[in-house]
């Protein structure tokens, strides 16, 4: 695909997150709460018999953590991409000062 | 005919009152032990066919490594971003779909599953007795569709971004009607069908447009990849 639609499409993703964000007046929470309010009326007997055996101490921590997923996915993703382009050019280097192709064999 | 009418007042109803929504996943404690159960043993068969895929794909070399490493990273950076959504709630994306284009939807299992392991140890986000049932519907049942579209639809000769567009939206969205549908089983009430409805009305409208955003970060980067020698092998896979 071009470049053109590429930065298109980006734009899309963005607004798709950033037009509910700044347009639609809501309370954003992930509450969990709402969906065991569901099942309290769909069941008011149910009591759930298992609790997390260790919650996030804070929202903050909590964060932090949803943080390190992200930050840890992105830097292998991140680093894969890299990989990929940069094997690509060495191997474009490589071609142009007439060298054998050392990286061929990967 | 006017129960029908009826069942779409209500689903309208549900849809379009803005409600606060948990992020994804089926809460630790919040399915009965017989339907605990039932998803662990509806779920493990996928796991173990992924595992012994997973071990032969490992094998075959660094570069498989790699993209293994980078198709499960690409579903941990998604499952992390809880995002804002048309409704005034938040969940998150699953980035599912794209494993199961370049892996097939049985190691995708493997690889969510991980994640949800993580999620649910560290985060208590979903949790360790709904293991089974949210790997079922996050990591089975939404890759095997996003799977299934693709195939049919590159072999229907749909353009290649569309099917893989429409693959990883589906893919994404059918995830959580089957959280739905779990936790509409296991939380009857007085009809199953409204029951369905209700949980629905909680998930569904909220994930369309991530969805739509999976489904365009997806085409991105697949096509990113195929523009690499080193990622040919397994970006054409998917293609025959």
């Amino acid at each position: 695909m071009k470049t053109f639609t590429n930065i298109i499409l980006i734009i899309l993703v963005v607004a798709l997150i950033a037009v509910p964000m700044f347009l639609v007046k809501g309370e954003f929470s992930g509450a969990d709460d709402l969906a065991s309010q569901v099942i309290e009326k769909q069941d008011p007997a149910y009591k759930p018999w298992f609790s997390p055996i260790w919650e996030p101490p804070s929202g903050e921590i909590e964060s932090f953590l949803f943080a390190l997923q992200a930050a840890l996915g992105a830097g292998v993703v991140g680093f894969y991409l890299g990989y990929l382009k940069g094997k690509k050019e060495g191997k474009n280097v490589n071609r142009n000062l007439g060298l054998s192709n050392s990286f061929k064999e990967n | 005919m006017l129960k029908t009418k009826f069942r779409f007042l209500l689903l309208l109803i549900f849809l379009l009152i803005p409600t606060p929504v948990f992020a994804m996943h089926i809460m630790e404690g919040f399915l009965p032990v017989k339907w605990v159960i039932f998803w662990d043993i509806v779920t493990i068969p996928f796991l173990l066919l992924g595992f012994a895929q997973l071990k032969k794909e490992a094998a075959a070399g660094p570069g498989a490594k790699l993209m293994l490493a980078f198709a499960g990273a690409f579903i941990f950076v998604l499952s992390a971003l809880k995002m804002p959504s048309v409704t005034g709630s938040c969940s998150h994306p699953t980035g599912t779909g794209l494993a199961a284009l370049l892996f097939g939807p049985f190691i995708t299992t493997v690889l969510g599953f991980i994640v949800l392991i993580f999620q649910a140890l560290l985060l208590a986000h979903g949790g360790i007795t709904t293991l089974g049932a949210n790997t079922f519907s996050m990591a089975v049942a939404g890759p095997l569709l996003a799977y299934g579209i693709y195939k049919g639809l590159t072999k229907a000769g749909v353009n290649k971004n569309i099917s893989i567009f429409l693959a990883a939206m589906l893919g994404d969205l059918v995830t959580y009607i089957v959280t739905s549908v779990q936790l509409a089983l296991a939380f009857p009430g007085n009809s199953f069908g409204l029951s369905v409805l209700k949980f629905m009305g909680i998930f569904a409208l909220t994930q369309i447009p991530l969805a739509i955003s999976e489904g365009i970060l997806t085409v991105l980067t697949y096509n990113f990849l195929s523009r690499y020698e080193d990622a040919k092998i397994w970006v054409e896979k998917g293609e025959h």
